[in-house]
C-alpha cells in the first residue's frame, strides 16, 4: 500500500511538473541591425514576458537582399521561418509567389483574433493589401519622404529660417541665395527614384504607372515621363547645373551629408530623423515634401518606404495562431506609440498617432509629426502605393538614367524616356513570367 | 598542359584515393549544386520556385540583345587587365625589396600582409569614408591639390575608384606568396652572380624573376580568375555599378540579377557565359605562357 | 643581401614606407574611427589623428556596458565560432590539396587533367549564384547549425591545389630517384621529402586561408539561424544597422579591430616560420 501510494504521488508530482503544454516557437527573420535591431529584440522579450503559450525567436539575417535570399534558400529546401521582414520593393515579388506566403488577413481570421483592417492608416497599410481589401503583410517600419533644412545656414544666407520652402520654385531660390552666400551644397537628395519620382507622383496625385500604379494588374507600364514629371527633372537637372543641386550618390548614401552640415536642404527619409538629432551642431527643420502649386490635387500624401512582416506557408496550424496573437501585440495603441517615438517610423494606426500626440511627444520634439500629418489623408487611386514586379531592378534603371542626367549625358526627357523604356521591359518580363 | 616531370610514381589506385577527399567536397558542395544552378539558365522561375517554365535559350538571347550587356564586355576586359598588372607589377616590385632589407622587415610584412584580414564588409565602409565626394578623406586632400573628385557622376574616376579597391586587396595577397617564393630561392646562386660581377638589376632579371616564375604564373592566373570573379562586392560597396552602367563588370551584373533581383535564370545564363570567357582565358595561359614558366 | 650597396637600401626602405602607407592606409583610419565618438567621424572630414575615446569605446564593445547598438554583441563566443571555422578550414584545405597536388605532379591516371581542370573549375562560379542548391544540399544533410555545415562546404580549394602544384613541379627529380634508390615508397617521399619542402608555401596558405576562413560572412549567414553560431563579421555587418538610424562608427570600427587581432597574429607568427621553415636553401 505504501508503496502504491509512493508510485502514485511520484507520478503526479512528475505529471505536474510538466508544462501544460510545449511553448510554440515562432521564427522571425529580420534585418534590423544596430539600435533598431535591440528594438526587435525588446519587441520579442516584451511579447515573451507578457504570455506562455508562444515564444518569438529573432534572427537577424543581414540586408533586406542577404535575408531575402535566406528565406528562399530555407523555403525551398523546407524549413522557412514564421515571419519574414521584406523591403517594400519586394512587395510584388513575394505576392507572386503564390504558395509561398500567407496572406495577413487570412491568419487573422483563423486565429479568430479580432482584427479590424480600418483601425490601420490607409496610406501606410495600403502599400501592402491587395487590391480586393485583404491584407497580404503587416506594415511594421515605414517611414515617408521629408524635407530637412538647416536653419542657420538659412540665416546666414539671409533667408527667413522658420518659413520651409513649401515649394519647388522656393526651393530653387533658396538655393540660388544659398550658393551666394558660398554654401557648396545647397540641396541634395537620397533615394531619388523614392522621393523625386515615386512619393512626388503621389504628393500631386499622378500616377507613377498606369493602372493604379500596379494595384490594377500586371499588365501595368511605367509613366513618370509625362511633361510634369520631365518639368521637375528639367528643374533639377538646371539646378545641378549651376550647382545648386549637387549629386551625393545612390540610396541612402548621402544621409551623412545633412547631418554633418555639408548640404542644407535634403529630401530624405523620416527616418533619418534619430541621425540628424544625434549628430547636427546646427538648428534643423523638417518640413513637408516641396511642391509645385500650380498642380490641382497637391498635395496629396506621400508613398511609404521601409518594410513589412509576411508570413510564409508551410507551418502548422497552432504556429500561425501565435503569429496572429504577436501581430496583435504588435499592433496594440501602446506598443505601436512607443515603437513610434522610439525609431522615428511612422505609427500604422491612427490610434497609436493620437495616443502619441496626446502624450504631448511632438511638441517635445518638433518636426516628428510632419512625416505622419503627410500620410494621415484619405488616399486616392494613385497615391495609395506602389506595386510593380522586378521593383528592385526598376530603381537600380531610374538610378543609372538618373546619374546619366545629371552628368550632362544625357537630357531629362532623353533619361526618362529610356528609363521607361527599359523599365516597361522588366514590367512585361514579370507580367509574363507570372500569367498563369 | 605542357609541364609535366620526367619521373614519376608507379600506383593503380594510390592517387585515386589521395585525390578522393578534394573529388568528394567538390562532387557534392560544388558540382552537384552548380550543376542545378545552371540548369536554371534553360528556365524562368519566380523567386521561391513555386512555378517554373522552361524557355529554352530565351534567356541567353535576351543577354546578347541586350546593349548594355555587351558593353560590359569591354568593361570587364579593361577592368582585368589593369587589376591584374597592377596588382603582380606593385606587389612584387614591394616584395623585392622586403626581401632585401634587414632591419624592419617583419614590420614591413606584417603591415603589408596585415590588410588581408580586413573583412569586406568593413573595407566596403572604408572606402566610403576615403573617396565619398567631399566628406572622405582622400578626395578631400585630392580637392586641396586641385582634383575634382566626384566617382559618382565621372566614368573614368569610378573605374580609378574600384581599381585601387581591388588592387589594394590583392597586393597583400600577392605579397605573401611572391615573399614566399623569394625565400625558395637559393642563396647559393644569387652569391655565385655576384661574384661573377652581375649588379642587383642583371641578378633579378638572369636568375630571380625565372625562378619566381612559377610563383608569377601562379598568381597571374589567380589574378585575373580574382578580377573577373570575386570583385563584385566591391564594386557593390564601391559604385553599385555607377554611374549609369559603367563600372558594371559581367560579374557585377551576375551577383545583381542573380542575388538583388532575384533573376535567377538571367543570372544563371549569365555565369554559363562568365565560365565559358574565364576556361577559355585560362587554358590559353596555361597553353602559352606556361611555356615560359621554369621549373 | 649580397653586397653593401646603401643607395640601394635607401631606396629599399623609402619604396617600403610608402608603400606601407597606402596599403596599411584604410588600417590606420579604422583605428583612428575606433577612437573617436560618432559624431566627429560623421563630420566632414574624418580626423586623421587618433581621438581621445579608445579607452571607452573598446571597453564598450567588450563589455556591453555603453547602451547602445552592437553593446549585446556577444564578442567573444562570436571569436570563439572564427577562430574554429578559420583554423578547420585552413587546416583541411592544406591538407584536402596537398595529397590532391601530389597525385597530380607525381602519379600518371587517366582522368589526370580532367580533375585538376574540374578542381579548377570551382574558382569560376561565385557561390552567391549557387547558393540555393548548395544550402538545399547542406540542408539534406542535416549540417546547419553546426561547424561541419560551416566549414566543409569551403574546404576545397583549387587555389590551395594549384599553388602546391606549381611548388612541386620546381621539385628536382633527382630527389624522387634518390627516395626511390632509399627503397621509400611514395608516401613515404610525401611525407618525409615534399611536405617539409614545402613549408614556406604551407606557411603562406594557411595565412591566406585562415583569412579567409575568419571573414567569412554570407556562407554563415544563409547556414545558421542560431544566433550563438554566427562568427565575428556578422557581428559586425550587425552593428550597421539596415535603415536609416544612426550608425555608431566608432564602435563599429572597434569591433572590426578587434576581428583583425587574431589574423594579425597569424600573419605576424607565419612570418618566423617562413624563415624558418627552410630546411636547406640548396636544393
Amino acid at each position: 500500500m505504501k508503496i502504491k501510494l509512493g508510485l502514485l504521488a511520484a507520478a503526479a508530482a512528475v505529471v505536474v511538473s510538466l508544462p501544460a503544454h510545449a511553448q510554440v516557437e515562432i521564427q522571425w527573420w529580420h534585418s534590423m541591425g544596430g539600435a533598431l535591431g535591440e528594438w526587435v529584440n525588446d519587441l520579442a522579450k516584451d511579447f515573451n514576458a507578457k504570455q506562455k503559450d508562444y515564444k518569438v525567436v529573432t534572427t537577424f539575417k543581414g540586408s533586406y537582399p542577404e535575408s531575402m535570399t535566406a528565406a528562399i534558400a530555407a523555403f525551398r529546401a523546407g524549413n522557412a521561418p514564421h515571419i519574414l521582414q521584406v523591403f517594400e520593393v519586394g512587395t510584388a515579388t513575394m505576392m507572386a509567389s503564390k504558395g509561398a506566403v500567407k496572406p495577413v488577413a487570412e491568419v487573422m481570421k483563423a486565429s479568430g483574433l479580432k482584427f479590424d483592417p480600418n483601425a490601420y492608416i490607409s496610406a501606410v497599410s495600403g502599400y501592402y493589401t491587395a487590391p480586393n481589401g485583404q491584407m497580404m503583410s503587416l506594415p511594421f517600419n515605414s517611414s515617408t519622404t521629408v524635407f530637412y533644412y538647416n536653419k542657420d545656414a538659412f540665416k546666414a544666407a539671409g533667408i527667413d529660417a522658420e518659413k520651409a520652402p513649401a515649394t519647388w520654385p522656393e526651393v530653387a531660390l533658396a538655393a540660388a541665395k544659398l550658393k551666394a552666400a558660398g554654401h557648396k551644397c545647397p540641396f541634395t537628395t537620397s533615394w531619388q527614384s523614392w522621393t523625386q519620382l515615386e512619393s512626388f507622383s503621389a504628393w500631386h496625385n499622378v500616377e507613377f504607372a498606369t493602372k493604379r500604379n500596379g494595384f490594377g494588374g500586371l499588365d501595368t507600364r511605367l509613366a513618370f515621363n509625362t511633361p510634369l514629371h520631365v518639368r521637375h527633372i528639367e528643374n533639377l537637372a538646371n539646378m545641378a547645373k549651376q550647382g545648386l543641386f549637387v549629386y551625393k550618390g545612390r540610396n541612402n548614401t548621402p544621409d551623412a551629408t545633412f547631418p554633418s552640415g555639408e548640404c542644407a536642404m535634403y529630401t530624405g527619409s523620416s527616418g533619418l530623423y534619430g541621425s540628424v538629432k544625434a549628430n547636427a551642431k546646427f538648428a534643423y527643420g523638417i518640413a513637408p515634401l516641396p511642391y509645385y502649386p500650380d498642380v490641382t490635387g497637391a498635395p496629396q500624401n506621400t508613398v511609404i518606404g521601409g518594410a513589412s512582416l509576411w508570413v510564409m506557408s508551410g507551418r502548422k496550424a497552432e504556429e500561425y495562431k501565435g503569429v496572429a496573437a504577436f501581430f496583435n501585440y504588435l499592433s496594440s495603441p501602446e506598443v505601436q506609440a512607443a515603437s513610434h517615438q522610439r525609431t522615428g517610423y511612422l505609427p500604422i494606426t491612427m490610434a497609436s498617432f493620437k495616443v502619441t500626440e496626446d502624450s504631448g511627444f511632438y511638441k517635445k520634439n518638433p518636426g516628428t509629426d510632419v512625416a505622419v500629418t503627410q500620410m494621415v489623408r484619405k488616399v486616392t487611386d494613385k497615391s495609395r502605393g506602389i506595386r510593380l514586379g522586378n521593383f528592385v531592378q526598376i530603381r537600380t534603371i531610374i538610378d543609372e538614367e538618373m546619374e546619366q542626367i545629371w552628368a550632362g549625358k544625357k537630357s531629362p526627357k532623353e533619361g526618362l524616356d529610356a528609363a521607361v523604356q527599359r523599365g516597361n521591359e522588366q514590367l512585361e518580363r514579370f507580367e509574363k513570367a507570372n500569367k498563369g | 598542359m605542357a609541364a609535366e616531370k620526367r619521373v614519376w610514381f608507379q600506383s593503380r589506385w594510390l592517387p585515386w584515393v589521395l585525390m578522393a577527399p578534394q573529388l568528394a567536397i567538390i562532387g557534392v558542395f560544388f558540382f552537384w549544386p552548380a550543376g542545378q544552378a545552371l540548369l536554371q539558365s534553360l528556365q524562368q522561375q519566380d523567386a521561391f520556385g513555386t512555378s517554373t517554365e522552361w524557355v529554352g535559350l530565351d534567356n541567353f538571347r535576351r543577354l546578347f540583345a541586350d546593349a548594355t550587356y555587351l558593353a560590359s564586355f569591354k568593361t570587364t576586359a579593361v577592368f582585368s587587365l589593369l587589376v591584374a598588372t597592377l596588382g603582380i607589377s606593385v606587389s612584387l616590385l614591394l616584395a623585392v625589396f622586403a626581401d632585401r632589407i634587414i632591419k624592419g622587415a617583419l614590420a614591413y610584412k606584417t603591415l603589408l600582409i596585415w590588410p588581408y584580414a580586413v573583412a569586406p564588409a568593413v573595407a566596403g565602409v572604408l572606402w566610403l569614408f576615403m573617396f565619398a565626394p567631399s566628406i572622405g578623406v582622400v578626395s578631400y586632400g585630392l580637392r586641396k591639390m586641385g582634383v575634382d573628385w566626384n566617382h559618382l557622376l565621372n566614368s573614368q574616376q569610378a573605374m580609378t575608384l574600384i581599381v585601387m579597391a581591388a588592387v589594394w586587396k590583392q597586393i597583400s595577397y600577392n605579397f605573401l606568396f611572391f615573399l614566399a617564393g623569394l625565400q625558395s630561392i637559393p642563396k647559393s646562386l644569387i652569391e655565385a652572380a655576384a661574384i661573377d660581377g652581375a649588379g642587383p638589376w642583371r641578378r633579378f632579371w638572369t636568375i630571380v624573376f625565372p625562378l619566381l616564375s612559377p610563383t608569377t604564373f601562379f598568381l597571374l592566373v589567380i589574378n585575373i580568375v580574382y578580377a573577373f570573379f570575386d570583385t563584385f562586392g566591391i564594386i557593390d560597396s564601391a559604385t553599385e555599378g555607377g554611374p549609369g552602367k559603367d563600372t558594371a563588370i559581367l560579374v557585377y551584373k551576375v551577383y545583381y540579377d542573380g542575388f538583388k533581383a532575384l533573376d535567377l535564370g538571367g543570372s544563371a545564363a549569365q555565369s554559363v557565359v562568365l565560365m565559358v570567357i574565364v576556361v577559355a582565358l585560362t587554358v590559353v595561359q596555361f597553353r602559352f605562357v606556361e611555356k615560359r614558366v621554369n621549373y | 643581401m649580397v653586397e653593401r650597396r646603401p643607395w640601394l637600401t635607401f631606396i629599399s626602405h623609402t619604396v617600403l614606407l610608402i608603400g606601407v602607407a597606402i596599403v596599411a592606409f584604410p588600417v590606420y583610419l579604422t583605428f583612428v574611427a575606433s577612437t573617436d565618438s560618432a559624431q566627429e567621424i560623421v563630420q566632414a572630414p574624418m580626423p586623421l589623428l587618433p581621438g581621445s575615446r579608445m579607452v571607452q569605446n573598446y571597453l564598450a564593445v567588450l563589455t556591453g556596458s555603453e547602451h547602445g547598438p552592437g553593446a549585446r554583441a556577444a564578442v567573444a563566443s562570436m571569436m570563439t565560432v572564427s577562430l574554429v571555422s578559420a583554423l578547420v578550414i585552413s587546416l583541411g584545405k592544406i591538407v584536402i590539396s596537398l595529397l590532391s597536388a601530389f597525385a597530380i605532379v607525381y602519379f600518371r591516371f587517366p582522368l589526370r587533367m580532367f580533375c585538376f581542370w574540374a578542381i579548377f573549375i570551382t574558382l569560376m562560379l561565385p557561390v552567391e549564384v549557387r547558393i540555393f542548391p548548395t544550402y538545399q544540399v547542406v540542408s539534406d544533410l542535416h549540417l546547419l547549425n553546426s561547424y561541419a555545415g560551416l566549414t566543409i562546404p569551403l574546404i576545397a580549394s583549387a587555389t590551395a591545389t594549384f599553388l602546391f602544384r606549381q611548388f612541386f613541379m620546381t621539385v628536382p627529380d633527382e630527389l624522387v630517384e634518390a627516395a626511390r634508390v632509399d627503397g621509400a615508397g611514395p608516401m613515404r617521399f610525401f611525407k618525409d621529402v615534399l611536405v617539409p619542402l614545402s613549408g614556406t608555401s604551407i606557411a603562406a596558405l594557411f595565412v591566406i586561408q585562415f583569412i579567409y576562413g575568419w571573414n567569412q560572412y554570407l556562407w554563415p549567414l544563409l547556414v545558421t539561424t542560431d544566433e550563438s553560431m554566427y562568427p565575428v563579421v556578422i557581428g559586425i555587418k550587425r552593428m550597421i544597422s539596415g535603415g536609416d538610424a544612426a550608425q555608431q562608427w566608432n564602435l563599429v570600427m572597434a569591433t572590426a579591430m578587434l576581428a583583425m587581432v587574431p589574423p594579425a597574429m597569424v600573419v605576424m607568427l607565419m612570418q618566423k616560420w617562413f624563415i624558418k621553415g627552410l630546411v636547406d636553401s640548396e636544393k
